[in-house]
């Protein structure tokens, strides 16, 4: 088993490395001089050709590829992932500042969606091909259809327009900030992020929970007598659910696709609302920190899928 | 993973049904007896299904015959008629500019269409190639372009699309590249598996004696024996490249103004007074993508059943 971790976290490892590579060389390859961008255009008429040199010379853009690699490589593993060039604040700070609000929204969500999917799910699996199951098969298919920005700006026109009940945009009210208000902001949100994960999670746990309701084990409870209701939530369903560790940590990446835009819907300010300001602004370093850190979130999830998978499951060989 | 079916036939009564079918009906036997006929049979059977399909083709003459059916121009600015409501001149409205709401809608249905398709076919494409590759030569070259599949399948699209487009700079090409880019790796491990089975086939050990290349292998054997699965993904491909338009041109990473996509008519829903005053300017673009997408999810599932009524999930 340490083992099996340890090349994991090594493969791991060289794949950030790769994905370092290819972030680096594409934002290299990207149309538009660095230096030109990161001068003010007041400033860009007096600064003349010899001195856009001088800067290239003065911040190493005239080395080599690998060199300049190289540089940026050691300084991204120091932390020092450079400044943003829109308002010269390190990139590191910038994002550190912005992954809590990030991680409480995807928490929620994810909360919110185990909340429906599993209730969901099991009557799915047990009243199979009856009206709840349609309902639920229709919610999944809903979900994944309607684009959550939609959903978010409707939400925002019917609970915060029409019915005044929730604020449409931010984490706090100015002034306020306390934990309720935070909530009720957080809300909105949350509760179609965590929608919109339902969908596939539901499906997930009615097809596991229908492997395991045809068992031997379910078919000896039921005869011992067992009430229905504990044979699936005691036996089947506690069985059902073990791999779902697995399936949430490979969904936690999506999630965070679906993080980006509601942040924006809501100016819920997270990372994703950063990084779609970055995007527009063409604010290179911050748009290079935030695919790293994805790149990681991704890899340590994976990684935590795997391990999670072998560790759970006496069944699986490790090797 | 089916989700949908209104009847609640079994796939053994289906199959059972046609085979009485057939042998009463002398006439067309040899049509319903093909594997395509027995397909297209059942995916007639499924009325949700044909419903999307026939929502789809509705579309699909909207955005055809736009300049027919839209009187007014998509992009004609009008600034003496600024977001006025809906009325008998302007159907749906106009927008921050003055242009007719009801125009960009039909027009935008070109564009929306046009990428949806472009990046599903350009994906599958490139995943049938990829998974046929890895599928006949195995080994390590298996092993890299594998591997390279399932990193790219952890990793959520949108985040790759906006960081890809943010530093190439959005355009209609860079979106459909991009989402091809992040679509592929399902058809290629479809095709992978399928490339597996196939392999070990008698005609196709005899097809390697008789001195068959890979290529006449790929296009012969596999991609056939694939085909029906691979148009079943590359239709989910369709309805989740459609979505991704949507959500790169509402941030504003996607088809870029005056040109009107359903995700960038979105764009000035970002404002409260356009979300609470104007509804005409994002309720009928929101509600075309998700009928739209919710047709083709449809279609691609009533495709699954029919194709391969064994992975109809509903066991």
């Amino acid at each position: 088993m340490t083992a099996f971790v340890v090349r994991r976290i090594l493969v791991n490892i060289v794949v950030f490395i790769l994905i370092g590579i290819g972030v680096f060389l594409l934002v290299r390859a990207a149309p538009g001089d660095p230096v030109r961008m990161m001068i003010r255009p007041e400033d860009l008429q007096e600064g003349s050709e010899a001195f856009i040199q001088a800067r290239r010379e003065e911040l190493g853009l005239n080395d080599p590829v690998l060199v300049q690699y190289a540089r940026w490589f050691l300084d991204a593993l120091t932390g020092n992932l450079g400044d943003s060039f829109v308002n010269r604040q390190p990139v590191g700070g910038l994002l550190l500042e912005r992954l809590g609000p990030t991680v409480l929204l995807m928490s929620t969500a994810l909360a919110i969606s185990l909340l429906i999917a599993i209730p969901l799910g099991t009557i799915a699996a047990v009243r199979r091909n009856t009206g709840v199951d349609y309902a639920a098969a229709a919610l999944s298919l809903g979900v994944i259809s309607v684009p959550s920005f939609f959903l978010g700006i409707v939400a925002i026109y019917v609970f915060s327009l029409q019915l005044g009940w929730l604020p449409s945009a931010g984490m706090s009210t100015p002034g306020d900030g306390t934990p309720g208000d935070i909530v009720r902001h957080l809300i909105m949100p949350a509760a179609i992020l965590g929608l919109a994960s339902a969908g596939p999670l539901t499906r997930y746990v009615r097809g596991s929970l229908i492997d395991e309701l045809s068992a031997d084990y379910v078919r000896t409870a039921e005869a011992k007598g067992a009430a229905p209701v504990r044979v699936v939530t005691r036996h089947a369903l506690r069985n059902s659910l073990i791999p779902l560790i697995t399936i949430i940590m490979i969904n936690i990446p999506q999630m965070l696709a679906g993080a980006v835009v509601l942040e924006q819907v809501f100016a819920w300010p997270g990372m994703g609302q950063l990084a779609v300001r970055a995007v527009t602004a063409q604010d290179y370093p911050v748009i290079v920190g935030f695919a790293l850190y994805v790149a990681a979130l991704v890899l340590i999830c994976n990684l935590l899928a795997d391990i999670a998978y072998a560790a759970v499951d006496p069944r699986v060989k490790v090797t | 993973m089916s989700d949908l079916r209104p009847s609640l036939d079994t796939p053994e009564v289906t199959a059972a049904e046609e085979v009485v079918a057939t042998e009463t009906d002398t006439a067309v036997r040899s049509r319903r007896r093909s594997p395509l006929g027995m397909a297209v049979r059942r995916f007639r059977r499924n009325k949700i299904a044909v419903a999307g399909g026939v929502f789809l083709l509705l579309i699909l003459l909207l955005a055809v015959f736009a300049p027919v059916i839209a009187q007014q121009s998509p992009t004609a600015v009008d600034l003496g008629a600024i977001r006025r409501a809906p009325s008998g001149e302007h159907w749906l409205g106009t927008d921050a500019s003055g242009r007719d709401v009801f125009a960009r809608l039909v027009y935008a249905a070109r564009v929306s269409l046009l990428v949806g398709v472009f990046a599903a076919l350009l994906a599958v494409l490139l995943g049938t190639i990829v998974g046929a590759v890895s599928g006949l030569f195995g080994g390590w070259v298996d092993t890299v372009l594998m591997r390279t599949a399932d990193m790219m399948l952890s990793f959520p699209s949108i985040v790759i699309i906006i960081v890809l487009a943010g530093i190439l700079g959005p355009s209609i090409p860079i979106l459909v590249v991009s989402i091809a880019i992040t679509t592929w790796p399902t058809t290629a491990r479809l095709v992978r598996g399928v490339t597996l089975a196939v392999r070990e086939r008698e005609y196709l050990h005899a097809a390697r004696v008789a001195g068959a290349s890979r290529g006449w292998m790929l296009r012969k054997h596999i991609v056939p024996a694939a085909m029906g699965q691979i148009v079943v993904v590359g239709t989910i491909s369709v309805a989740a490249a459609i979505l991704a338009e949507a959500v790169l041109s509402f941030l504003g990473l996607g088809v870029q103004p005056p040109q009107a996509s359903w995700g960038n008519m979105l764009n000035d829903a970002q404002s409260l007074t356009v979300i609470q005053s104007m509804p005409w300017l994002w309720l009928p673009p929101g509600l075309a993508i998700a009928a739209t997408v919710l047709a083709v999810n449809f279609v691609g599932d009533g495709l699954r059943d029919a194709v391969d009524p064994r992975q109809s999930g509903r066991s």
